[in-house]
């Protein structure tokens, strides 16, 4: 018995030391990112790293901002392009310009958490649905469901792309959100959540003369609410980092999310480090700020969805 | 009560029923068969077809059976894309759930906040984003000014520069590294979760009847875990398929990482003597759908079977 407890001890140091090697290991590639945003060119691009800046420079910053320059905000017409022949998008306010980056900043945050709010939204109201009501065909819905989400969007890029320039959306965000919120996984996760829902709550809310959009906002809601939080999240990570639509579906510059701008900036100036470090950052930061305020509910979220999985 | 919801529902009930359920899905079926199950069916009709990007229609072309699946099989570059990307997951996929797994056991019974920083950490590669982290990665690859041949030089571990990104031999294992850290934080997460749930009483009398740490673990926590097993592989054999901005961004599918993901992106878009050949690339995309449906079914099955 002895001999074990040593044994377990020395292996329980042993794990210890790995994990915080291994923990170093996973955030040197954002320390890089930050540091390197902050370091002058001729220290980035020299063989010798430097571990920690000896100056802090704000040059990248000054760059990145004088790249290029978009209006900081733009509302376009509904179907604007239907009113003209050239098929051009109709403007109906603009912001004043500014460096584009911050355009493509507002850009990612407008496409996430408009993706974030329809699909919960949407989600929730299905999978109470699937969950608790019984009606014709649910069981063949719920598992066209299930065999969708293992589908990787880049099998139906081309169909998707076919139809959105058919709905005009082509190279606006909408292209983007839409099929993000037609992902089944969401609706899927909701369901788990549902099933919770103790079927004589519902009965006793409907015999009290409640109806049932009532039920659900009233009675539903606030029993799944933990798994909306998580749902919000996940959608918001899921297409902020979803860089394949992006590129398909978005065509200028003014539409440009950070991440799309980002890639676009390092297939033109791969040379300068500097200045891609910190459209990195500019694009890691703020994502990794809301992970940490909200981590709490997001990994008790996406916990519970799977163990009731 | 439970006897009675056995019963078939009244004609009206089941209708009441049914307004209510498709009232309710409405709004979610719309976006799902909208832009997930028409793209689908449209996918699968223009595979069929000699569909390029100057037809017109959704599907356009003119209809030429399976012509496009007898050409992949004996397209080389194609079946070197899909070599690839079976050997990223093969590879990943294992990986990811061993580490995971190791990880979680590791760190589950630590105190509140010591966790939650390792959970964190783990999952810092996921919320940074896919191309802030391949822009980082791009440089540490550097051949000339990268980390990675400076320490491993200083390390005496190579001799030369390894030009990691343009070099066969490596740029597959250096992509499926970047893509290994962006996986393990989702399985790292539900691990902890599940392994904080096993019934202790089961631990207990393991213990009590002599049971070792080891078959513990084995015996008693794996099996436990199983559902949460069968999710990890699920999800990321899922993201292994997808992974498509590294290859996009780091080697543009050359030095042997090209994969079928990026295989169909290239082949619709990018200015080459095939250039928008939309039924060959749409072909392309069943094939790959075919795989995934398979493997997801085999996992399935041999998760039941355990």
């Amino acid at each position: 018995m002895k001999i074990q407890s040593g044994r377990s001890r020395a292996y329980r140091i042993v794990s210890l030391i790995i994990l915080i090697i291994l923990a170093f290991l996973f955030t040197f590639p954002l320390y890089w990112i930050i540091t390197g945003a902050f370091k002058s060119s001729a220290v980035n691009n020299s063989p010798q790293p430097t571990w920690w800046p000896t100056e802090w420079v704000t040059d990248n910053f000054k760059a990145l901002f004088k790249q290029r320059t978009a209006p900081l905000w733009e509302i376009f017409m509904p179907f604007g392009s239907f009113t003209n022949p050239e098929k051009n998008r109709v403007v109906l306010f603009a912001g004043p310009d500014a460096p584009a980056a911050f355009r493509w900043l507002i850009n990612a945050v407008f496409m996430a958490v408009a993706a974030m709010v329809i699909t919960c939204v949407t989600a929730a109201m299905a999978g109470y649905a699937l969950a608790k009501k019984r009606f014709n065909g649910r069981a063949l819905l719920f598992s066209l469901i299930v065999c969708a989400m293992a589908l990787p969007k880049q099998v139906i890029l081309i169909p998707l792309l076919k139809e959105m320039s058919g709905l005009r959306l082509y190279g606006s965000l909408w292209a983007v959100i839409f099929p993000t919120v037609g992902w089944p996984f969401g609706v899927f996760l909701m369901k788990q959540f549902s099933e919770g829902i103790p079927g004589e709550i519902l009965e006793a809310a409907r015999i009290d003369g409640s109806s049932e959009w009532n039920t659900f906002t009233t009675v539903v809601m606030p029993m799944i609410k933990p798994g909306i939080g998580a749902l919000a999240i996940f959608t918001f990570i899921n297409c902020w980092n979803d860089y394949f639509m992006q590129l398909v579906m978005l065509d200028a510059n003014n539409v440009y999310t950070i991440s799309m701008g980002i890639a676009t900036l390092q297939a033109e100036t791969s040379t300068d480090i500097g200045l891609l470090m910190a459209g990195a950052a500019m694009a890691s930061v703020p994502i990794i700020t809301i992970f940490l305020i909200f981590q709490k509910y997001f990994t008790q979220g996406i916990a519970m969805g799977a163990v009731k999985g | 009560m439970a006897k009675q919801s056995k019963q078939p529902m009244s004609r009206a009930l089941q209708r009441r029923e049914n307004i209510a359920g498709y009232l309710f899905m409405l709004p979610c079926l719309i976006f799902f068969i909208g832009f997930v199950v028409i793209p689908m069916i449209i996918c699968i009709l223009t595979s069929l077809t000699d569909t390029n990007m100057h037809d017109p229609g959704l599907i356009g072309g003119s209809f030429i059976g399976l012509d496009n699946f007898v050409r992949l099989w004996g397209d080389k570059d194609f079946l070197a894309a899909l070599k690839n990307t079976f050997v990223i997951v093969i590879v990943s996929v294992p990986t990811v759930c061993a580490f995971s797994l190791w990880v979680s056991s590791a760190i589950y019974k630590m105190k509140g906040p010591v966790l939650s920083a390792f959970r964190c950490i783990f999952y810092l590669p996921v919320v940074t984003g896919s191309v802030a982290v391949t822009v980082v990665w791009a440089w540490m690859y550097n051949n000339y000014y990268g980390i990675f041949n400076y320490v491993l030089k200083g390390l005496g571990l190579i001799e030369g520069r390894i030009n990691w990104l343009g070099d066969e031999r490596f740029a597959l294992g250096c992509i499926i590294l970047i893509l290994f850290t962006t996986s393990v934080g989702q399985p790292i997460v539900l691990y902890v979760s599940a392994l904080g749930n096993v019934d202790t009483t089961l631990i207990e009398a393991a213990q009590v009847d002599g049971a070792t740490e080891m078959q513990v673990f084995w015996k008693v926590k794996w099996a436990q875990m199983m559902p949460t097993t069968l999710y990890i592989l699920v999800i990321t054999t899922i993201n292994s398929f997808q992974c498509f901005a590294l290859i996009q961004l780091l080697t543009k599918g050359g030095a042997g990482t090209d994969t079928v993901m990026y295989r169909i992106y290239w082949t619709a878009f990018k200015l080459t003597e095939q250039a928008g050949h939309f039924g060959y690339a749409n072909a392309m995309g069943v094939v790959l759908a075919i795989f995934i449906g398979l493997l997801s079914a085999v996992q399935f099955k041999l998760a039941k079977e355990k």
